[in-house]
């Protein structure tokens, strides 16, 4: 028996997560795909597939007459409109899966931390450049103290759409904050680069991380096989080049700004994210690896409810 | 031409890129001090690639940008004291920071193609009253029409200048003036200019963008700065001199300083030199040159292949981890090149 879930927002992101749950999940089924404007192009590919949908937003799910079988809400709107949607869910009691950067609830990374939290009420799926990376810097920790993780996305132009265009601190903060509390780093950072290239080009993800000690044996083990997790829900991710290691000892110690000085290794690893080409092209790997990795949580969730 | 042309030097920001981000903050100062005595009107101080630059991408410096924004702002008497922020790498945050420590002009820099990504920093930065002059970086990636919608785009925000940046010292000179012109033609706002001496061609288009009518232009002493370094400034200043240009800007104090306390720093020469050159002539991001010799000299290939490669797949500024990307596929045989046809 399949656990019906609503999507909340009919744009490129809910779209594309409705085509995933209807292609790839036994476990889940689109209950409704919840949207505002009738004429949206989501809402009309969820009509051809038979998926129930409503142009009424949240309310309009809310009052549909196949509502009480509803048991999972992902939202993938806006953080403004998000705090309404959290405030429903509670209400109703159903948990809400949060694709926004409002960042309400705990930050997921499946292959780091879902188990956690698959009880919150409310989880969030914090950046599309934190999913492609937070693993890798996760990864290092598990095997030695990380000092530091930092990380650079590069997304194609044409896959930010403007809601990230008006609010890239959000990213850079969100992102930072997650490889430190999930990835595992006493400091981490983040950039973003934007790339216009034609044709778009795969989204790349670059991490650096600076461990204690010089075990690059077992830094490799674990980033490997935490490549291979993440490719069992995202299979377009992967390792462009093996991991490249620099021991930072004496005359090569790291020395910071404020004066201190680092001793370990540096472990830089080069990703690369090809979406599946469900709804969005297979260069914005940046919003397919959000709705994989959304899909992966919802799953979990639900199969934890004891729904499925 | 306008009466009076605003002077930014940028020795202390783009010059950091020529030297890995590793002034110390008497060498700062003493350099501040003097442009501060020879009447520059903008001084530019922050991590080559702007506030919270410091990374493994990009380079740690060697003070905190505090300590050095609040060295410089405590001895200038004349010049204001500006600060340069990349949306995606440095914050609202970081802005408000540097304005604390004195910065009261902020520069924001943007891909040529992406000016909706400083609509929150522009919005913040006119809130705390900065100065604000929006960067079009890379301006020589697209056609002139395509820059001034990007120029437009910024102005409506609330920028008061807007810059054609020629990050990779690509422009040529005809393409200069048609940016220049086309911006003064089309925007309210100021216009700027910011380039680099890939092509050797650093203090001319510069006079020609002041010819076109550039409200503010950017140099540096002994151009000092990425790749082959911005265009002079003290050599700047001598020509307009003789162009009967009055810039209000003192030529010999500018010669004193380029020759005894910037040109002793340049460990690696500041020039137009055979990697400087293929920048400008590949359309690459001036900063990744000291970024590609070192990973040339890691991984044993030709630096000069780095940066073909990396213009060929269109990298942009900040873009530095796709060094080492291409060195190693060079290295490990994954992209053929010139040389190996």
């Amino acid at each position: 028996m399949t656990t019906k879930v609503a999507i909340i927002g009919s744009g490129n992101i809910g779209s594309d997560l409705m085509l995933k749950i209807q292609r790839y999940s036994s476990e889940l089924e689109v209950g409704m795909l919840v949207g505002i404007d009738p004429d949206s192009d989501g809402l009309a590919r969820a009509r051809a597939l038979g998926v129930p949908t409503t142009h009424a937003g949240i309310d309009g799910l809310v009052q549909s007459d196949g509502f009480d079988d509803i048991a999972v809400f992902f939202d993938a709107t806006s953080a403004k409109a998000h705090a309404r949607h959290d405030a429903v869910a509670r209400e109703t009691g159903r948990p809400i899966v949060d694709l926004t950067p409002a960042a309400l609830g705990p930050g997921v990374v499946p292959v780091a931390n879902l188990d956690a939290h698959l009880d919150a009420p409310n989880v969030n799926m914090v950046t599309c450049g934190g999913q492609a990376t937070i693993p890798i810097v996760w990864a290092v920790a598990q095997v030695a103290p990380v000092r530091y993780g930092e990380i650079i996305a590069s997304i194609s132009s044409r896959s930010a759409g403007p809601g990230t265009r008006a609010n890239i601190d959000e990213f850079t903060v969100t992102t930072a904050n997650g490889i430190e509390a999930i990835g595992g780093a006493a400091k981490g950072k983040a950039i973003i680069i934007l790339n216009p290239a034609e044709p778009p080009l795969i989204m790349r993800d670059t991490v650096h991380a600076f461990f204690e000690g010089d075990d690059t044996e077992a830094v490799e083990a674990s980033i490997r096989s935490t490549v291979e997790a993440v490719q069992a829900y995202v299979p377009g991710y992967r390792m462009v080049q093996r991991p490249v290691f620099e021991a930072c000892f004496g005359d090569a110690a790291i020395r910071q700004p404020d004066g201190t000085v680092w001793q370990g290794t540096r472990v830089s690893v080069f990703l690369e994210v090809e979406g599946n080409g469900d709804y969005l092209p297979p260069y914005a790997g940046n919003l397919d690896i959000m709705t994989a990795a959304a899909l992966r949580v919802g799953e979990r969730i639900a199969a934890a409810r004891g729904d499925a | 031409m306008n009466d009076k042309v605003i002077i930014q030097d940028v020795t202390l920001r783009d010059g950091m890129h020529a030297i890995g981000h590793q002034y110390t903050v008497d060498q700062m100062v003493s350099i501040a001090r003097a442009l501060d005595a020879a009447k520059v009107d903008l001084i530019e101080v922050s991590h080559g690639d702007g506030l919270n630059g410091n990374s493994f991408n990009y380079g740690f410096s060697r003070h905190t940008e505090a300590e050095y924004l609040e060295a410089v702002s405590d001895v200038l008497e004349h010049a204001g004291l500006a600060a340069l922020l990349l949306p995606g790498i440095g914050t609202i945050e970081d802005m408000r920071a540097a304005k604390d420590l004195g910065v009261t002009t902020i520069r924001i820099a943007t891909h040529c193609t992406e000016a909706d990504i400083s609509a929150q920093h522009v919005a913040a930065a006119r809130e705390m009253d900065l100065d604000v002059a929006c960067f079009l970086m890379m301006a020589h990636q697209i056609p002139t029409a395509q820059l001034v919608e990007q120029a437009q785009k910024m102005e409506s925000y609330g920028a008061h200048c807007v810059y054609v940046t020629d990050s990779a010292g690509a422009l040529l000179m005809d393409e200069t003036r048609e940016r220049i012109t086309a911006f003064r033609e089309t925007l309210g706002c100021q216009v700027g200019f910011h380039n680099h001496n890939n092509l050797g061609l650093g203090v001319a288009n510069t006079v020609i963008a002041i010819e076109a009518g550039a409200h503010r232009v950017d140099g540096s002493l002994a151009g000092m700065g990425a790749g082959a370094g911005n265009c002079a400034l003290e050599v700047l200043i001598a020509v307009l001199e003789r162009m009967d240009v009055d810039t209000g800007v003192e030529l010999y104090p500018l010669l004193d300083a380029a020759d005894q306390l910037v040109r002793p720093l340049q460990s690696r020469p500041v020039q137009t030199d055979g990697n400087a050159l293929m920048m400008g002539y590949a359309g690459v991001y001036s900063s990744f040159l000291l970024h590609t010799e070192r990973a040339a000299s890691r991984f044993g290939v030709d630096p000069r292949d780095i940066l073909v490669e990396l213009g060929r797949r269109r990298m942009v500024g900040g873009q530095e981890d796709m060094i080492v990307d291409v060195a190693l596929d060079l290295a490990e045989g994954r992209v053929t090149t010139d040389t190996d046809a």
